[in-house]
């Protein structure tokens, strides 16, 4: 028996592996192989034909670089957003908050027990022009009489951010919480002032957060749609309003599918481009 | 995203804050699903009718929450109804559903409805992805109003019946504007700027647009489609237009943050209900009439769905229809039947249209539905 193991012992972590394999073969890899054959078919619908139409890409990008530029620049812009507004709240929870560490990780969390999209609704409510928020902006007169935030490029940004704060806030609160405070004892002991402190030991230390953060906030951002659709206006479009209007609309799933493809793309080489500029060792930490 | 928003009564709870989308369904594009057929295509009438509408396009009763005309129905004819509220969309609708029917496969009902100033009636019938309806267990059929008999995309209602039908207009918020009875100053009025909706139907907002460019959107070629869509662009453009919507525009209409939009009559008669200082009126260029069809999908029983059809097909309970979704009936003596409970209701010229009231009304071009340069531009004029 134990010799049957030992001469085994080279298959088993692939046996471990193969449900996860099979999971990623099924679910990922097929369908990415059918929507790149739909992406080469041309035709109007119903009548699609695989004629490897590479011209689908070209037109794709030719007809929508505004919509696909715009997706990353509010991506960018969100995501730094999100940076800023997470990494003080969670350095406080992660250093000040004591006992109540976890009750505010719950705050955080909390909303997200509600669905995305009705926490995007919400915002219709909040942001209205007859609202609150615009009404105190107005008497204050940080807006003008006729400025509104509802359907603006604010509005859509602003949601965008408020939706992914977690995917940010959660990750760097992880890698802050694991910091030996005996590493900043030190770095007082060796004369270091609180700030370089911070920048020395802190803000290092908390990088493989910070870049799993923006990573994560930044994918599903380029690629959102409902931020734009409902806080949005036809300028504020998004990639993602056009894919989904490709596929569910005018039923022209070769260019939605190659679209598909070319925001797969783009982000990967956004993604491959961030880990070189901040070492690929920090996304494993 | 087009009506993928409701209709009807679901209006009234978007303007109470909550509106419904459905969520992309990218995958429901993909098609595939379960193969299960609705029940026999042919032969015995089934003991149970899958329909499928669009949301809250049926009475309920406030208090039990039943549906009474569909009980009305089982009583008299044994058939239980599965109602499902499952089509916000034209175009997503048919997405879902296109999968399995391009299979010849059933997708487990028996009646759907799609609306007439879409593709998808014509796409249906030249798919033959729909299926006869059995005009013998129809006898009701003659109470059909001679202006439904033959739509372009079924000349002889072998394939359809219609459901309801309905006006696309402008309505507009008295608290915020004077009247807006015109596209001009809907598109291009300074006032508004920045507080309009148009909707993202092609053929509700450009077939009005079309009315006021002079031209007629029961004929529309290249020239004619672009200068409306050209119009409606530079609205956009100049931050005139704020948004394209499905009947969403009702909670910022009636809170306010609109002044005008394009709207369904039936919607703005819910809504008036709670919000008297809304009005809607046709445009004095013209309005849109639009018809929402039952067809009887493959695999879907047609002795089980034409029983039902007959069946609302007699005034009275057209009558309870009309009466309770406030959309135009296509049923003769409906009107008649429901003056004697309901003269108020048998009165309102946006449920019954006047002669006066149909001849401002306008069918869109049914050839042109299916244009895909049209299509593809209208995609662009909403950004997408």
């Amino acid at each position: 028996m134990g010799s049957f193991f030992h001469r085994r012992k080279g298959l088993v972590p692939y046996l471990l592996l193969s449900p996860g394999l099979a999971w990623l073969a099924i679910f990922f890899i097929v369908p990415l192989a059918y929507l790149g054959y739909q992406s080469l078919k041309s035709g109007i619908f119903p009548t699609y034909e695989f004629t490897w139409e590479f011209s689908n890409y070209t037109e794709a990008v030719s007809d929508y670089h505004p919509q696909l530029v715009r997706s990353f620049v509010y991506a960018g812009i969100a995501t730094v957003a999100c940076l800023v507004l997470a990494y003080p709240l969670v350095y406080w929870i992660a250093f000040r908050a004591g006992r109540w560490r976890n009750l505010f990780l719950l705050a955080i969390v909390a909303p997200f027990f509600v669905t995305y999209l009705i926490r995007t609704l919400a915002w219709l409510n909040i942001l209205a022009d007859e609202g609150p928020v615009v009404g105190l902006l107005q008497w204050t007169h940080v807006l003008g009489e006729d400025e509104r935030l509802l359907a603006t490029t604010f509005a859509v940004i602003a949601g965008i951010t408020y939706n992914f704060l977690p995917f940010m806030a959660l990750p760097i609160y992880v890698s802050l919480e694991q910091i030996e405070p005996r590493l900043l004892e030190a770095a007082k002991d060796l004369y270091a002032s609180p700030v370089q402190a911070f920048l020395r030991v802190t803000l290092p230390l908390s990088a493989p957060g910070i870049v799993a953060g923006t990573l994560l906030t930044f994918i599903p951002a380029a690629g959102d749609f409902i931020n734009a659709e409902l806080l949005g206006t036809p300028k504020q479009q998004m990639i993602g309003n056009v894919i989904q209007a490709k596929f569910l609309e005018s039923l022209d799933y070769p260019t939605a599918a190659s679209l598909s493809f070319i925001l797969m793309a783009a982000i990967l080489v956004a993604v491959l481009a961030y880990a070189r500029v901040v070492g690929s060792e920090k996304l494993t930490g | 995203m087009n009506p993928r928003l409701t209709r009807n009564q679901l209006v009234r709870r978007g303007a109470a804050g909550l509106t419904v989308l459905s969520l992309p369904g990218l995958l429901a594009a993909c098609g595939g699903g379960d193969d299960g057929g609705g029940g026999d295509s042919s032969g015995e009438v089934a003991k149970v009718l899958n329909f499928a509408n669009w949301p809250l396009y049926i009475d309920v009763d406030d208090q039990t929450k039943r549906r009474p005309t569909l009980d009305a129905f089982t009583a008299k004819t044994d058939i239980k109804v599965n109602y499902f509220e499952e089509i916000n969309d034209n175009a997503e609708y048919f997405a879902k559903v296109q999968g399995p029917l391009s299979q010849g496969q059933g997708i487990d009902r028996d009646i759907f409805v799609f609306t007439d100033n879409s593709r998808f009636p014509g796409l249906l019938v030249d798919q033959g992805w729909v299926q006869k309806l059995d005009k013998e267990l129809i006898p009701n059929i003659s109470n059909l109003i001679d202006a439904q008999a033959s739509p372009p995309f079924d000349p002889n209602r072998e394939y359809s019946l219609p459901w309801q039908s309905g006006m696309t207009g402008i309505a507009w918020n008295e608290d915020v504007t004077g009247p807006v009875e015109s596209i001009e100053q809907l598109l291009e009025d300074p006032k508004l700027k920045g507080k309009v909706t148009m909707l993202m139907e092609l053929a509700d907002s450009v077939g009005l647009t079309i009315l006021a460019n002079g031209d007629d959107p029961a004929t529309v070629d290249d020239d004619v489609f672009n200068r409306a869509a050209d119009r409606i662009q530079a609205a956009v453009g100049s931050g005139q237009i704020r948004r394209f919507t499905g009947n969403d525009y009702a909670q910022a209409l009636t809170g306010g943050d609109l002044a005008a939009s394009v709207a369904w009559s039936g919607d703005v008669i819910q809504l008036l209900l709670d919000n008297p200082n809304l009005k809607w009126a046709v445009p004095k260029d013209g309005g849109m009439i639009w018809t929402d069809n039952m067809f009887i999908p493959t695999g879907g029983s047609v002795p089980t769905a034409s029983t039902y059809m007959n069946y609302v097909y007699e005034p009275a309970v057209a009558a309870k229809l009309a009466a309770a979704i406030n959309y135009v009936t296509p049923v003769k003596g409906a009107r008649e039947e429901l003056a004697k409970s309901d003269a108020k209701t048998a009165n309102n010229t946006l449920i019954f249209p006047d002669d006066e009231l149909l001849t401002q009304l306008h069918q869109y071009d049914s050839a042109a539905l299916n244009n895909q340069e049209h299509i593809t531009r209208w995609q662009q004029v909403l950004g997408q």
